[in-house]
Formats: structure tokens, sequence, C-alpha cells
């Protein structure tokens, strides 16, 4: 076996071993794994206020809105992620906007869909890139100004960001 | 020219719920991501995806870097006569696409 394959190797078995870690219920002091090269920051703290942003001072109530994503994804550069919103997409009820926001990429915002009442069912499906295990959280503004959300919470083996990494491994 | 797939059904019945997929090639660089010598690779990704129907909008996404690769979006809208979709795709360094699908009605 190459250098560069016990890299990438011993790499994914730490991965593996952490996310373990989490299932077992152990706390994990920060992604031990994780380089400090590549400066992927947590920022819980920017969702609040990307979700502030769209949402302004409305109540975001939880219910109406159905983020379907796998709770456990072996890579985050491709996580197929679909939202739908309970909506029976009348004239005078329907969805306005579907936004998608993360917590722990290196910014918030993953997508945001403004809709009519023409689009029928208010579904959407893309593929999104998760820097780490996480929640995302799905927002439907709906035609009569109320907001609602649904959080999934993803469990990433090995994150989107960390290739840069495996390629330095490659040339070191 | 990126490569484009676009699936509209040929055929539907007015009224009926049809849903359009599309994926168009792009890497959609993230601009968080670094070089091995530590540059950081600049952001170049697709901004903003907007598809009307026979001129009128009826979906309109924007995008940000958490988007994967090659992005692939799919939507849904009510058939409501013949026509044709038209989808466009603009992003930075000038990155603008225009593709369009049509769809009978009976």
């Amino acid at each position: 076996m190459s250098e560069t394959k016990k890299l990438i190797v011993a790499n994914r078995r730490q991965v593996l071993a952490a996310a373990g870690a989490i299932a077992g219920g152990v706390s994990l002091p920060a992604i031990a794994t994780q380089p400090a090269r590549a400066q992927v920051q947590a920022n819980p703290a920017q969702l609040a206020i990307a979700i502030r942003k769209v949402v302004g001072s409305a109540e975001v109530k939880v219910g109406k809105v159905k983020l379907d994503a796998p709770p456990l994804s072996e890579n985050g550069n491709s996580v197929t992620m679909t939202v739908t919103v309970d909506s029976p997409m009348t004239p005078t009820n329907y969805v306005k906007a579907i936004h998608v926001f993360s917590e722990k990429n290196p910014q918030p915002n993953i997508i945001s869909v403004k809709l009519g009442p023409r689009a029928g069912q208010p579904t959407i499906q893309t593929r999104i890139r998760l820097a780490d295990s996480q929640d995302v959280v799905a927002i439907a503004e709906l035609s009569d100004g109320t907001f609602w959300q649904d959080t999934g919470n993803v469990i990433i083996t090995l994150g989107a960001c960390l290739e840069d990494l495996l390629d330095g491994a490659r040339t070191d | 020219m990126a490569r484009a797939l676009i699936n509209v059904p040929a055929k539907a019945k007015r009224g009926e719920i049809v849903t359009i997929k599309t994926l168009i090639s792009h890497v959609m660089e993230s601009g968080f991501r670094h070089t091995s010598t530590g540059i950081r690779i600049p952001r170049d990704i697709i901004d903003n995806f907007v598809c009307t129907f026979n001129g009128e909008e009826i979906f309109r996404a924007t995008l940000y870097p958490a988007i994967a690769a090659n992005p692939f979006i799919t939507f849904n809208t009510v058939a409501t006569a013949s026509g044709t979709f038209t989808f466009q795709w603009t992003g930075d360094n000038q990155f603008f696409q225009t593709e369009t699908a049509s769809i009978v009605v009976e």
C-alpha cells in the first residue's frame, strides 16, 4: 500500500472512530481529527443571524415542513436533500419561499427558492455540501406571512472541504 | 458551454403536476478551499437559477457555496398549457447559460 493510501485510510479510521464515539453518546472535543489547515469554523451563531435576516421578527413555528435528508452520509460533498411543505397551493394559500440553512458550514445559507401557487406541489430536491455532522434547517415562508421549520441531523463521516487535505497528502 | 441535462415530461394532462429535474455541469468551487500550498481557491459558483414558462417566472433559486458540484435541482409545476420552459443559470465569472424544453398539454 502506498504512503498516500495509508494516510487516507488512517484518516478514514479516525473519522469512523469519531463517528462511533458520537453514536456511543460520548461528547467529542470539537472534532479532534479536523486539521488546522481546513479553516472550517462551526458557526451556530451565524445560523441564527442568517435565519433572522430571512424571517425578520416573525416567529418560526415547527411543523408543515418536512426535511428529508439521510441520517448518515459517508461523504459531505454531495448529500441529497428533499424539502416538502404541507400546503394546498391555492392562489390564496401557498408557499412563497423555502430556505435551507446549515449549522456548521463556513456559510450558513444553503439554498433559497421562490415558489408560487402554480408550483402545484411545494417540493424541492437538491444535493448539498456539509462540512461536518450537523443540523440542517429548512424554513418555509407561507403566503399568509407565517414561517415554519423542520430540522434534520446528518452525520457525515467525511466532510466536504476536507479533500484539500487529501490533495495535500498526495503531494507531500 | 457547460453541459446541462433537463428532464421535463413531453406530454401532460391539463392541471397535472409535473416534476422538472435539472442538472448542469459546474465545479461550484466554494471559495473556502485551499491548495496544498495554502493559497485560497477563489469562489466560482452558479448563484442564480430561474425557470420561466412562456415568459412567466415559475421558479427561482438562489444558490450558495453549499450546493454540491454539478447543481441538481428538482421542482414541480402545474401543466397549464403547451409551451416552452426556459432555464437560466447565472454565476461567478460571467457564467450564463440558457436551455429550453417544451411540453405538450392535452
